[in-house]
């Protein structure tokens, strides 16, 4: 196994990733190549209109749109508890976890936090939430550069982790459990200790992932120096989560700006980052969150303290007139709500900032001048649900 | 404000929090602002220890980002977007005037339009938020646009990602974003006529169907009646 390895030796690469993109000139009569919206590079109905040059891209423009559900104006005319119905289909690989900053808001408006054991409870399901959504990457990732495998192998061990959601919340994708004050319900008997056991298997997929992407040449070759995203860059574009932190960025919510009602404060993990701001960056910092947050669930399943799952909350729910903003630290990058209430059962105004908006606008930049299979490597390490771009 | 909680220390701290309302590292952001931006800053609001709404008027808003960007150091962009405080003409299950007018039901009298934090004037808002990573704070900026003229400078040059956020304005909300590279539909069809996301665009969903879950309120589980509050509306 030669690994790509040598720090020079990439900053080469990057640098040669950077001059071919500088040296690039447009070519007006140059071919215009349509990747989507039906295609297996873009999961989802997102298309990339690439004008290019040879086998480079002079420039890749997303279209978005295709899956547009206005789910904006919709709230303006759900109650609060009908609105997490909506939100649990942003991001359908990790619903419960867009319930959570949109109940948080809500929360904060009205001045109810939820019990303990039901702020422990949600913090489990949210990071079970994270494996259930990254796992799926590690795979989705894998097929992308051809190596189908592990795209098998990804699919049969989330089973493990929806098998867990579903038995708490009875649903496999959309769970809508998560409730202003609370949550819908307890865990079901013997709930933990098969818990434990998946996130056991999770750990021993992570290793495989390790050994059969991770340590693999070809995949180092077709990632390493592909698409680099400087730090600053990413910042002006808003990169958020695991993007961010591939590119050097030490930023998590989870640890740095935790939303009162989830329960990081008692857990002890690492939060990583990568130095390269390449796609390997970005896929490896996935990886070693997926074993995190295994270890995060470990964690939380050990100190589940005892109590009601409900605060006492009116049986009408009125949010009192104000605006909040909540964000957490989602599988894909922030997520985060902004709710405009005017003291009525329905918000006036709720801003949705998924994070696959952000991350997906800044294809056109780093998209210039690569060679088209590179795109698909770019896409895919990206990751974005087209659900969290078109809301 | 309802203030409810299971447990009796949570109410306790919440006092405590509240016997101390400045935020001084807030209050030092604000001034900051109002030292660069003189009297552009029109309007601004503080939660103590949470976040900060700050207006300042449309002719200052490229001046502002710039100055959230290298003064308080934002360099990270979230969003921007836009708010209109325009009361809904229709309900909440999207009855308009002339439906009320035909079924002989008395037309409503629309409430008075008020504004949110940091204050407005005008009935649409843009209003952007932006991050200092290291120091893990935020600022929420808001703009009054003019009714006739919806119009503002560009943040594209500030903010790289703010070209996409700015699309979605500009097509849900009709504001033009002036000096924008790329100002085309992000959602909508080319040929789509009309701001969706306007108060005075009707659901038309609503309109067809109506609602059945508007009287939806199903009894809490294992609760009874008498543990509900707010009820009778």
């Amino acid at each position: 196994m030669t690994a790509v390895t040598d720090r020079d030796q990439l900053a080469a690469l990057a640098a040669r990733a950077n001059d071919a993109r500088a040296n690039i000139e447009f070519e007006d009569d140059g071919m215009t190549l349509n990747i989507g919206p039906q295609h297996p590079a873009t999961h989802g109905t997102l298309r990339i209109v690439a004008k290019i040059d040879g086998e480079q891209v002079v420039s890749a423009e997303p279209i978005a749109g295709y899956m547009h559900r206005g789910y904006e104006k919709l709230t303006e005319v759900r109650t609060y508890p009908q609105v997490t119905t909506l939100i649990n289909r942003i991001d359908w690989l990790g619903s419960f976890a867009n319930e959570v900053p949109f109940i948080l808001a809500a929360e904060k408006l009205m001045g109810i936090e939820a019990p303990p054991r039901a702020q422990h409870i949600r913090t489990i399901l949210f990071e079970l939430s994270r494996l259930a959504n990254i796992s799926l990457f590690l795979g989705d990732l894998a097929i992308q550069l051809g190596g189908l495998t592990l795209g098998f192998y990804s699919f049969r061990d989330r089973e493990f982790v929806l098998n867990q959601i579903e038995a708490v919340t009875g649903g496999r994708f959309h769970p809508n459990f998560d409730r202003i004050g609370g949550l819908k319900d307890d865990l079901p008997k013997g709930w933990i200790a098969e818990t434990k056991v998946a996130m056991q298997k999770m750990r021993a997929f992570c290793d495989e992932a390790d050994d059969l992407l991770f340590g693999n040449e070809i995949f180092q070759k077709r990632t390493r120096g592909i698409g680099v995203i400087p730090a600053e860059v990413a910042k002006s574009y808003g990169l958020s989560g695991p993007n961010a932190r591939g590119s050097g960025i030490d930023w998590d919510l989870r640890r740095d700006n935790c939303p009162p009602g989830l329960a990081y404060d008692k857990v002890d993990w690492k939060v990583w980052t990568h130095p390269d701001g390449d796609a390997f960056a970005r896929s490896w910092i996935r990886l070693q969150e997926t074993r995190e947050a295994s270890k995060i669930v470990d964690q939380l399943l050990d100190t589940i303290p005892s109590g009601p799952i409900m605060a006492k909350v009116p049986r009408i729910i009125k949010v009192p007139e104000g605006e909040a903003w909540v964000a957490t630290e989602n599988p894909l990058g922030e997520m985060g709500y902004y709710i405009v209430s005017k003291g009525d059962l329905v918000p006036f105004r709720v801003k949705i900032r998924s994070a696959s908006f952000n991350n997906v606008s800044i294809v056109p930049w780093v998209c210039r001048g690569v060679y088209i299979p590179d795109v698909i490597t770019i896409l895919a390490s990206l990751y974005f649900i087209l659900g969290d771009i078109d809301r | 404000m309802i203030r409810l909680s299971s447990a009796e220390g949570g109410a306790a701290e919440v006092a405590a929090d509240e016997a101390i309302p400045t935020d001084e590292l807030r209050e030092g952001l604000l001034e900051s602002l109002r030292a660069e931006l003189g009297a552009a800053v029109v309007g601004s609001h503080i939660r103590p220890g949470d976040d900060l709404w700050v207006r300042v008027t449309a002719d200052a808003w490229r001046t502002a980002g710039e100055v959230v960007r290298s003064i308080l150091g934002c360099t990270y962009f979230d969003f921007l977007s836009a708010i209109d405080w325009l009361p809904s003409p229709f309900g909440r299950d999207m009855d308009s005037q002339e439906d009320l007018i035909i079924s002989g039901a008395e037309p409503r009298e629309p409430p008075a339009m008020t504004t949110g934090y940091a204050g407005g004037d005008t009935r649409l808002q843009v209003f952007a938020r932006v991050a200092n990573l290291d120091q893990h704070y935020g600022v929420t900026l808001k703009v009054d646009v003019a009714d006739d003229d919806p119009s503002l400078l560009t943040w594209v040059p500030v903010y790289a990602g703010a070209n996409w956020h700015e699309r979605e304005a500009w097509e849900m909300y009709g504001i033009t974003f002036v000096g924008h590279p790329h100002l085309v539909h992000m959602y909508l069809p080319g040929d789509f006529e009309g701001n969706p996301m306007r108060k005075d665009f009707p659901l038309l969903a609503r309109r067809v169907k109506p609602w059945p879950g508007i009287v939806d309120v199903e009894p809490m589980p294992g609760g009874t009646d008498d543990e509900g509050e707010g009820e009778g509306e």
